[in-house]
């Protein structure tokens, strides 16, 4: 399989270089020194044993952290700063989790309107992404349906569908399929590849699972702190 | 926005008894507020119309502390009535009696030509006949009500006995539930020879006060003529009971306010992870803190509303009820239900402060660890 790694004129929109973070003062050392880069388009796997940091590492680059050294740069944006987190998370970047940390009481139409409201997006243009969205995701008949009333698979899928509503650039995705049993992730893995590939997105998914890594462009070891790039 | 607003209103539907037994702390703050500050106004003005009564100044004893204690002598209520300014002057002695079932009754000792005792209705007698005969008394309507006699009665107040001469129905409802002598039965009773608590002066032009006030005080180092208005703002027990009701009102809003802000850290405490959620999906600080204060807001305007509905129905209540009658004459203006709508809003905006801070500064990716 080609990666666009090999390809030195892709741009690179993510890069994290010499990242150090710890916890609890300093006691629990986590990362040490890692670096990513990261092309357009490529679909990059952090891979890793569980506690070797690879959620840790996932928020550095992704802005929902910072790093206690080290540089971050998303899409040319430092985001060391709380504006410039604001601004890609309202335009640039989705986020998958391994719960789907959706609203239960609200329905899934309610669910994919949430990234709108925060970034006050008009209606009309909400509406077809919805539609849009949730046909890829085959939900499009469940709009109506409240969260806690969605299986563990349609719920995911529907956190898939609210992370891409602002057409992000790129999606972070933190074991997406950790809490759902073999054959559904299977289906949501693939769902999730498709549609990234389909807008064209930049992706970096943290998982333990190597039955997915063969789909991704390119897999990074998260080990000791560190990253190893294969 | 619309949306922004179902998203505060969610949260409120989830905890609806939470939400309601806020609501209620407000409601009755509210409640209290106006009730008690709109019956202390209305009792302060009433107090006020007795003196007021066609007048522009009154004139009582220095440094008093309640008039009731006041003592203006007749010859210093001759020399004011000498004043140039001076058109007509009203001497009126207060004093305090009780009967078997009503520890307080006010004793209004006034002249026989005393305008309040023209403007009244005669229900009961005539006011020509007032003064005439010794040992008659006159009796506001309500006074007369449960005192339960009328005219030709004889009646005991405190250690006399007196014959009631009429009944009169007042503009006012302490005047209503009070007993009118004449000054100098009143004197004799209250043992107050020559004395008289307040004066009532209507000057000839109002154009005359400083002068009419300098005269006085130079007359007699003794005495103060106040304006009616300045004496209203100036008299030390409308001050405090006005200033006791606002408190008294405040304190009971402060405690729904509290109410409010332990309903909004619960509802915070109870939502880290979704709030993180939020964040991540691109609410700013400011959004977060606009949820906050959206909740608390809402929870007060709610409040605000029932409260004032509860008080005005209070008040009604206690307009209806027998034994209070007169007295109650709640006066309900429109610039404190201002007051008590702003202090509704300040007490759960200050409710929510903390609860805001504390959801602005919640981290997505710590929060997101918690299950
Ligand atoms: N906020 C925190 N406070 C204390 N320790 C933390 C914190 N975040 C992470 N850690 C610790 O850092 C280490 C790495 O955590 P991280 O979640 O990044 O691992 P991971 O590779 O994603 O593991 P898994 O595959 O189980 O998700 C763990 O030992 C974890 O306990
Ligand atoms: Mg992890």
């Amino acid at each position: 399989m080609e990666s666009p790694d090999q390809d030195n004129t892709t741009p690179v929109v993510l890069e994290g270089r010499d990242l150090w973070k710890s916890f609890d003062q300093g006691r629990i050392e986590v990362l040490r020194g890692a670096s990513v880069k990261v092309r357009r388009g490529e679909i990059v796997a952090l891979w890793g044993a569980s506690g070797s940091g690879k959620s840790t590492l996932l928020h550095l680059l992704s802005g929902l952290d910072v790093a206690d050294k080290g540089t971050v740069s998303v899409l040319g944006q430092n985001p060391q700063f709380e504006e410039a987190r604001l601004a890609l998370r309202r335009r640039h970047v989705g986020f998958v989790f391994q719960l789907h940390n959706l609203i239960p009481d609200l329905t899934l139409e309610e669910n994919l309107q949430i990234p709108c409201i925060a970034s006050g997006t008009a209606g009309s243009q909400i509406r077809s992404r919805i539609l849009q969205l949730s046909d890829a995701v085959g939900l499009s008949h469940r709009l109506r349906h409240r969260i806690q009333d969605l299986s563990g698979g349609e719920r995911q899928r529907t956190a898939i569908c609210r992370a891409l509503m602002h057409e992000p650039q790129i999606l972070f995705a933190d074991e997406p399929t950790g809490s759902l049993d073999e054959k559904t992730a299977e289906t949501v893995f693939e769902l999730l590849f498709k549609l990234a590939k389909n807008e064209g997105m930049t992706v970096v998914i943290a998982t333990h699972e190597r039955r997915f890594m063969e789909a991704c462009s390119r897999v990074v070891r998260v080990t000791n702190g560190q990253t190893l790039s294969s | 926005m619309p949306a922004f607003l179902s998203l505060i209103l969610l949260n409120l539907r989830r905890h609806k008894i939470r939400a309601a037994i806020s609501v209620t702390g407000v409601a009755f703050g509210v409640a209290a507020m106006l009730m008690i500050v709109s019956i202390v106004l209305g009792a302060i003005s009433m107090f006020e119309g007795i003196l007021a009564e066609e007048s522009h100044f009154v004139v009582f004893e220095k440094n008093v502390s309640d008039l009731f204690f006041s003592s203006v002598s007749m010859e210093q209520i001759e020399t004011i009535r000498g004043l140039v300014q001076v058109d007509r002057v009203d001497p009126m002695l207060v004093g305090i009696v009780s009967s078997a079932d009503h520890p307080i009754i006010t004793c209004f000792g006034v002249e026989a030509d005393n305008p309040r005792l023209q403007k009244a209705q005669w229900l009961q007698g005539d006011r020509s006949e007032y003064g005439r005969e010794p040992d008659v008394v006159y009796l506001g309507e309500r006074s007369a009500q449960f005192l339960k006699t009328k005219r030709g009665e004889r009646i005991s107040i405190g250690k006399a006995e007196f014959t009631v001469g009429g009944v009169i129905r007042t503009q006012n409802g302490f005047e209503d539930g009070g007993v009118f002598m004449p000054l100098s039965l009143a004197q004799r009773y209250f043992h107050r020879e020559g004395l008289v608590s307040v004066a009532s002066v209507k000057l000839k032009n109002a154009q005359m006060s400083e002068a009419f006030k300098h005269s006085v005080e130079t007359a007699s180092g003794a005495l103060v003529a106040l304006k009616n208005e300045d004496f209203n703002r100036s008299y030390s027990q409308f001050r405090i009971l006005n200033f006791t009701s606002w408190a008294v009102g405040v304190c009971s809003l402060l405690l729904g306010g509290m109410g409010v802000a332990n309903t909004m850290l619960m509802s915070i405490f109870s939502r880290i992870r979704e709030m993180a959620i939020l964040r991540v999906c691109g609410f700013s600080r400011g959004q977060i803190v606009g949820l906050v204060f959206g909740e608390a807001g809402i929870l007060a305007a709610i409040g605000s509303v029932v409260g004032l509905g509860m008080g005005f129905a209070g008040l009604a209540v206690m307009n209806r009820v027998p034994q209070l009658q007169g007295y109650v004459h709640a006066q309900v203006r429109p610039d404190v239900i201002l007051a008590i709508l702003l202090t509704a809003c300040v007490t759960a905006l200050l409710g929510a402060l903390y609860p805001a801070h504390f959801a602005s500064r919640i981290q997505p990716a710590e929060a997101l660890r918690f299950e």
